[in-house]
């Protein structure tokens, strides 16, 4: 065997790397495509905050099912569910400002987690499982859970897509083209703490941000059409979720840290050398984008 | 709790826009101030007033953004926010013009809510979009990320969408600050392109001296009605007076009245030109 050969399929002799691996292209795939909303709409924020907000259900599925998988999901779904639609609810009418509204919420809900792990006496190991992930855990019941519902939400996105993109686009637009603009606001929110239960696994609550932000804002840098943005975006994810994991394999380092550290490090070469927006095309071209003259109307 | 609202279809195209003591007021302070009037269908208004004055305000209440305090707004016989048929074109500055979508995109954007849900836009749709991109003389232009254009070029393709969504009432939130003249000439000529196609236009703008010679009616407007009727009606010393106080200076001459403005829109620094 060629040693190439042997540095890519070595890792996959063992089972628990090869559903690793899986579990992580899955997230990887998934967040960079939800993601690419996320960053469109400037809900980063957000998405970082829903993260650890999820926390005490984690938490409370964890103490319920003594570590089971199941349970544990179900508690980190419905907080997530509960605290998404919560804030949408409490910033829809703006009463309250959205950035505020979500750090008093969340801080408060990532709080309570911990807290309730740490009632626990052998909390501090569970608690890094949670915080990081443990994508080597990973068992065949977690992967196909993983799969079915990254399956559901990249279903979703593309069913309600057109009306996504003018949201984001436009909510001024949305309103008066009639479309139901707080179904919508709901259902992005919903995918976004399903997608973040997923990711939970693969690299924990603390590194989401990093899944569903970074491989989004890179492509933004070099993609003219949403379509493009969104399949940069995702093959931006999956090659950091592999290319991560085997690195961690290697160099053996915790396999969450080194997948977002490769998309944190694609996203620097991208910021410096994108053709379009990249710093140091700008500086060679002057700061501006050249804008055209006008032209003629037609007849 | 979430709402699927139903759009209703309009058969009687000919029924006025009636706009009826529309009142908004937040903390106390009314941004309108009981605003009553009624357009023909087809019409050209242009809506003028000083900085702050409730054109914005009007604009999103004709286009059921903003539920109005107290007072009703009825396009063609129904409430705006049961109409498709109504476009609210932002100021520019509004849009995120970094986003990554083409020419052609947003113009399609506009057919996303006669599509309805699950549908996709179809042959008769792209057939459409190209028309109003032809009919804004953006075709060669299509394929144009949108913030690759110049300031008057995105308001073309602002006009295409809504000419997309098949909007019989397009409301223009200042269309020409920060334009250039030929760019400004583009404008005024699609708005003739409009009138021939039967939409009502409302332009709300700076301008005394476009408002006086491109449209129909003028609406004055400073949170009340101060006058509503030809230029030559409205535009008058007594009523330049009580829209603008103190910020207009008016001088007659003899070829009529001259008002100089030292307000400017919001972005734009250029003082305004005399106006007749």
């Amino acid at each position: 065997m060629s040693p190439i050969v042997e540095f890519l399929l070595g890792p996959l002799s063992y089972p628990f790397m090869v559903r690793g691996l899986l579990a992580a292209l899955t997230v990887g795939i998934v967040c960079a495509v939800l993601g690419t909303f996320v960053v469109l709409r400037g809900m980063a924020f957000l998405g970082d905050a829903l993260a650890h907000a999820i926390l005490p259900g984690v938490a409370v599925g964890y103490l319920v099912g003594n570590g089971a998988r199941g349970p544990l999901f179900a508690g980190a779904l419905l907080t997530g569910l509960f605290t998404a639609l919560s804030v949408g609810a409490l910033t829809f009418r703006r009463q309250v400002r959205e950035d505020s509204a979500i750090g008093v919420i969340f801080a408060g809900m990532f709080a309570l987690g911990i807290a309730l792990i740490s009632s626990v006496r052998s909390y501090t190991v569970d608690l890094a499982h949670f915080l990081f992930g443990d994508v080597l855990g990973v068992a065949p019941g977690d992967l196909l859970l993983t799969a079915c519902l990254g399956a559901l939400v990249l279903l979703l996105l593309l069913a309600f897509y057109k009306e996504l993109v003018v949201m984001a686009f436009n909510p001024i637009l949305a309103t008066t083209l009639r479309l139901p603009t707080r179904f919508l606001h709901y259902l992005l929110l919903s995918l976004l703490a399903l997608t973040i239960v997923l990711s939970l696994q693969t690299v924990g609550v603390a590194l989401t941000m990093a899944m569903l932000v970074t491989p989004p804002a890179a492509a933004y840098l070099v993609a003219r059409r949403l379509p493009s943005m969104m399949g940069l975006s995702a093959g931006i994810g999956a090659f950091s979720a592999l290319s991560g994991l085997y690195l961690s394999y290697y160099v053996n380092i915790s396999s969450g840290a080194a997948i977002v550290l490769v998309c944190t490090l694609i996203f620097g070469l991208v910021f410096l050398f994108s053709p379009s927006r990249g710093v140091l095309r700008r500086r060679r071209h002057g700061p501006h984008s050249p804008k055209i003259d006008s032209t003629p109307l037609a007849p | 709790m979430v709402r699927f609202a139903k759009i209703l279809p309009h058969e009687d195209t000919n029924t006025p826009i009636v706009v009826q003591g529309i009142t908004v007021a937040y903390d106390g302070h009314h941004a309108l101030d009981n605003v009553s009037f009624t357009l023909a269908p087809g019409e050209r208004v242009a809506v003028v007033g000083p900085n702050g004055a409730g054109k914005s305000t009007l604009f999103k209440v004709m286009a059921g953004l903003l539920p109005p305090t107290s007072g009703s707004v009825s396009l063609f016989g129904g409430a705006p926010e049961r109409h498709i048929c109504v476009a609210y074109v932002p100021q520019r500055s509004e849009v995120d013009l970094s986003f990554p979508v083409t020419v052609r995109d947003v113009v399609l954007m506009g057919r996303v809510g006669k599509l309805g849900l699950f549908r996709w836009p179809g042959r008769a749709d792209r057939r459409l979009v190209e028309e109003c991109l032809a009919l804004v003389g953006m075709t060669d232009l299509a394929e144009r990320q949108i913030g690759e254009l110049s300031g008057g070029q995105q308001q073309r393709v602002f006009i295409a969408q809504a000419l997309a969504q098949e909007a019989q009432v397009m409301l223009l939130d200042e269309p020409f600050t920060g334009l250039d003249v030929n760019s400004q000439e583009d404008i005024l000529a699609i708005l003739e392109m409009l009138r021939r196609r039967k939409v009502t236009v409302l332009v709300s703008t700076h301008d005394l001296n476009q408002a006086a010679h491109y449209f129909d009616r003028v609406l004055l407007l400073n949170h009340r009605l101060i006058s509503f009727g030809p230029p030559a009606e409205v535009l008058t010393a007594q009523h330049l007076n009580q829209a603008y106080g103190e910020q207009l200076r008016l001088v007659e001459t003899a070829e009529g009245v001259m008002a100089f403005s030292d307000t400017c829109c919001e972005g734009g620094q250029e003082p305004h030109e005399p106006n007749r």
